[in-house]
Parts: C-alpha cells; sequence; structure tokens
C-alpha cells in the first residue's frame, strides 16, 4: 500500500507542483494518475522512488516513510518505466535488463539469465538480446523497458508515460500486454499518463488530477462514467463527445451499438 | 627519396622519438582535462571561468612558453620534459572544453532513467556518463593529437630532437629534401595516431556505430567520428 499524506510540492523556481494531496493505493492493483501537462502528476509519481523528495508531508509505502529509505536501495526496490524507454544506449538489451540485479550484486550469469526469462514474459525473442536498443523499434525498446522494471521483481512498479512515444497501433498492444502481465505478476502499479482512454483501459482506480495537483476525481472507471464528480471530470473523460454516448438499435435481430453521430461501433454480446 | 632510405636509421629514430613525445601529452592531457570538463559541466556557475581561464592556457605562444618552463620548473634547457609539459598544458586547453561538451552531450533523459533505477552517483558518473561522453571525447582527443604531432617539432628549436630536427637541420643547410621528408614523416605520424585512435574508439565503443537516437551536436560529434555513417536528430522509433 502506498500512502500520500498532506503532500505540497513547490520548485526551487517558485512553481507549486502539488497542494495538500492525500491518496491511498491499494496493494497489487493499477492505479493511474490522469490530468493535462502540468497537473503535477509526474511529480507525484516521481515521489515514491524518491526522484523528487515533497515539501510538506510524507509518502508511506507499507507504513514506512520513504524519506526513512536510503534513496538508492529504494530505487533498486521499485521497478520504473518512462517514456522513451530510458535505455542504456551503450549496453546491450541484456544488460540493461539485468541493470538492476547487477546493482544489487547479483552475479552475471545468473542475472543474465534472468534478464532473458523476463524478456520472453513481456514477449521478445532471444535474438533481441544482444542487441544495442538503438537497433530495437520504439515498441521493442518499451517493451525491454517495462523487461527492466520487472528484471528484479519489485512490489511496486512505476510507470511514467510508458506508451507516450510509440504510434497508437502498437501502444494498444503494449496495453493490452500489460494487462496480461498483470493478471499473472500482481503488481502495485501505478502509472501516468494524459491519455483518459489508456486510463480507462489500465486503471483499477483513476486518479483524475487538474492543475496543481488538486484531484478531481477518484475512482473506477465505471463509478467515474456513471457519476463524473463536475463538469471538468464530465468533458475530461469525454462524456459530452458523441464517442461517449452510446446507444443501442436492433438491427436484423442483433442489438447494434451506436454512438452520438449515429455510427455503429459494436454489437451487444 | 635516396637521401631518406641513406638516412633511415636518423629518420627512424626521430620518427620514434617524435611518437613518444608526442604520445605523452595526448594521453596525460586527456586524463587531465576530461575531470576539469566533466567539473565544468556539472558547475554552470564556473563553467564560464573554467574554460576561459583553460583556453587562457592556449593562447601562450609555444615557443617563450618553451623558454620559460625550464626557468619555472627548474629542469635543463634541453630536457625533453620541458616539451613534454608544454604539450600537455596545450592538450588540456583543448580538450577541456571538447571534454565539456562531451559531458553536455549525453542524454539527460538516459541519466535521469540511471538515477530512477538506482544508480550511486560514482558509479553513474563512471559506468554511465564517461562512456557515453566517449564518441565526443574520442573526437576531442583526434583534434589534441593531431595538433600535438604538429607541435612536438617546434622543441627542435630548442634543442629536443624530433622530426622537427630535420626542418631546422634541412633548412639551416638550405637542403628541401630533408625538409620534405621531415613533413612527410610528421604526417604519416599523425595519420597513424588518428587510425590508432578510431581503432581504439571502434573496440571501446561498438554501440557507437548502432547509435541512432542521438542529440544534434551530439549528432555532429558521432558524424565527425564515424565519418558520416550516422542520421542525426530526433529519437529512433
Amino acid at each position: 500500500m502506498i500512502e500520500y499524506r498532506q503532500i505540497s510540492k513547490t520548485f526551487d523556481d517558485g512553481t507549486q507542483a502539488v497542494r495538500e494531496f492525500d491518496l491511498t493505493i491499494p496493494s497489487r492493483t493499477t492505479t493511474v494518475f490522469v490530468g493535462s501537462s502540468g497537473c503535477g502528476k509526474t511529480t507525484l509519481l516521481r515521489m515514491v522512488n524518491r526522484m523528487v523528495d515533497p515539501s510538506v508531508g510524507q509518502v508511506l509505502i507499507d507504513d514506512e516513510d520513504v524519506a526513512t529509505r536510503n534513496k538508492v536501495e529504494l530505487r533498486r526496490s521499485i521497478g520504473y518505466v518512462m517514456q522513451h524507454a530510458g535505455l542504456l544506449p551503450h549496453r546491450t538489451v541484456v544488460d540493461n535488463v539485468a541493470t538492476v540485479l547487477r546493482l544489487n550484486g547479483v552475479g552475471k550469469t545468473q542475472a543474465h539469465e534472468r534478464a532473458l526469462e523476463v524478456l520472453t514474459t513481456v514477449g521478445l525473442e532471444e535474438s533481441h538480446a544482444r542487441r544495442y536498443p538503438s537497433q530495437l523499434s520504439g515498441g521493442q525498446q518499451q517493451r525491454v523497458g517495462v523487461a527492466r522494471g520487472l528484471a528484479a521483481d519489485p512490489n511496486i512498479l512505476l510507470m511514467d508515460e510508458p506508451f507516450g512515444a510509440v504510434d497508437p497501433i502498437v501502444r494498444e498492444e503494449l496495453q493490452g500486454e500489460l494487462q496480461r502481465l498483470q493478471r499473472e505478476l500482481d503488481k502495485t502499479i501505478v502509472f501516468v499518463t494524459h491519455d483518459i482512454d489508456e486510463a480507462f483501459a489500465l486503471g483499477d482506480q483513476i486518479v483524475i488530477l487538474k492543475k496543481g495537483g488538486e484531484i478531481a476525481q477518484v475512482g473506477a472507471p465505471a463509478d467515474i462514467l456513471a457519476a463524473p464528480a463536475d463538469d471538468f471530470v464530465r468533458s475530461f473523460v469525454g462524456l459530452d463527445k458523441a464517442t461517449r454516448t452510446l446507444r443501442v438499435e436492433e438491427r436484423d435481430g442483433r442489438s447494434l451499438v451506436v454512438d452520438g453521430n449515429g455510427r455503429a461501433t459494436g454489437v451487444l454480446a | 627519396m635516396t637521401w631518406a632510405w641513406e638516412n633511415r636509421e636518423l629518420v627512424l629514430e626521430l620518427f620514434w622519438r617524435h611518437a613518444w613525445l608526442s604520445a605523452i601529452p595526448v594521453v596525460v592531457g586527456g586524463l587531465l582535462a576530461v575531470p576539469v570538463g566533466w567539473f565544468s559541466h556539472r558547475n554552470p556557475r564556473l563553467r564560464g571561468g573554467v574554460l576561459a581561464l583553460v583556453s587562457l592556457l592556449y593562447t601562450v605562444p609555444s615557443l617563450p612558453l618553451l623558454v620559460i618552463l625550464p626557468l619555472v620548473i627548474g629542469t635543463g634547457f634541453l630536457s625533453p620534459l620541458n616539451v613534454l609539459i608544454a604539450l600537455t598544458i596545450y592538450a588540456v586547453a583543448i580538450m577541456a572544453r571538447t571534454a565539456n561538451d562531451a559531458f553536455g552531450s549525453v542524454s539527460p533523459a538516459v541519466l535521469d532513467a540511471a538515477r530512477a533505477t538506482g544508480y550511486a552517483p560514482a558509479r553513474l558518473a563512471f559506468t554511465v556518463e564517461l562512456p557515453l561522453a566517449g564518441p565526443v571525447l574520442l573526437a576531442g582527443l583526434r583534434v589534441v593529437s593531431v595538433s600535438t604531432v604538429s607541435l612536438v617539432s617546434i622543441g627542435a628549436l630548442i634543442g629536443v630532437s624530433s622530426l622537427g630536427s630535420l626542418f631546422t637541420d634541412g633548412y639551416q643547410r638550405d637542403f628541401t629534401t630533408e625538409i620534405v621528408v621531415g613533413i612527410v614523416a610528421t604526417v604519416v605520424l599523425a595519420l597513424l595516431f588518428d587510425a590508432v585512435l578510431v581503432l581504439l574508439g571502434r573496440l571501446a565503443m561498438p554501440w557507437a556505430r548502432s547509435q541512432r537516437s542521438v542529440t544534434p551536436t551530439q549528432g555532429r560529434w558521432a558524424a565527425f567520428f564515424t565519418r558520416g555513417g550516422v542520421s542525426a536528430g530526433g529519437d529512433a522509433l
């Protein structure tokens, strides 16, 4: 369980990224921070592994204040996946995945064995392992990034817009993979995105943020769609848009789902 | 040609002398400049001052420096140490700015990611920052090596023999062949140094040749380094 208690963050240049933020993230679920740029979502994410320290307040992991933990050790115990994968360009794929294990003092052979295993888990072949990151496609690099985050088998996985830089088709594929992985691995995932569809696709708990880290609404996707807290949420999740306002029409004995523009988007199973 | 062949022992001896008089300043100067460049990159407020100070060293004319050095550090007038020290100073002067740029060329996103995966500061500097600065450092070292090889010749004027002695001797005797042999041998040596550096770079940085995602500045240097085998700009997808 991750808890934010009365968190505020003012950066050196005076901008206040987050003000009096409170939230509990249950274990073994996926929580998604979603909001426009400048809402402090990445800042909040980076407080979990102390890449950012709050100006006021505490972040607790299983009731332990992260401020009392050694930064470097804390980071090694938490998986981190970022946009553009953030792989080390001078290390091969397998070395990149084995990074945290090696930092933790695991022997090279053993670390590589584990790295190859994780690469298979994220859907990459062994032939990719000896290449350099720049020799892979964006989607493949992102898979390597996920594999690196998972290699040391952390309880918590932080994902900062991990699929933001890949094209829509690959993004959907990676989202599907992440859902599958989460069913198998049962991690506590904190995910940051500006894409509400991605948030709904992946999140058990959605945290919609306004400017300055103010929470607009927290809840499961269904709760948010059923009862949006205010107009901001209503417009942010797109409830005013034709693509979200669906109705059912009978056609040739089947129930078609039709959107607000009258376009058929699916059938009721 | 006949002159060169008849005097091959002398030319060869001067060639090797010239080689080690060049190699030592390149290596020592490079080693000294890297921490200076790292420091100035890390401290933007001091950067201007540090780099200006170091560059100022390069404006000291070489001949007076060679004459003054023995007086300052107490070496003999004919000691090769004078040349070695003077050239090391020049090497640092050229290399420090490039080293600063080299560390500046390392993608901040990569460093951020490495920090987030749990690299401690010292380990980050030595195993991530330094190797990633490698291509630009190498490009700088190649400039230093060419410059040093040509500057060693000046030592001949104060009696430290090298291939430069062929110029001074040929000039005094009004003997063009000797001068030409000196020039050709110096060029060959400079090319040889360059080839060794490129080869070492390829062995030490096999990843740099497959590099596609580079920043524009890095791209410029990397293109210099791999002779245009690089498409710069943007992120590889």
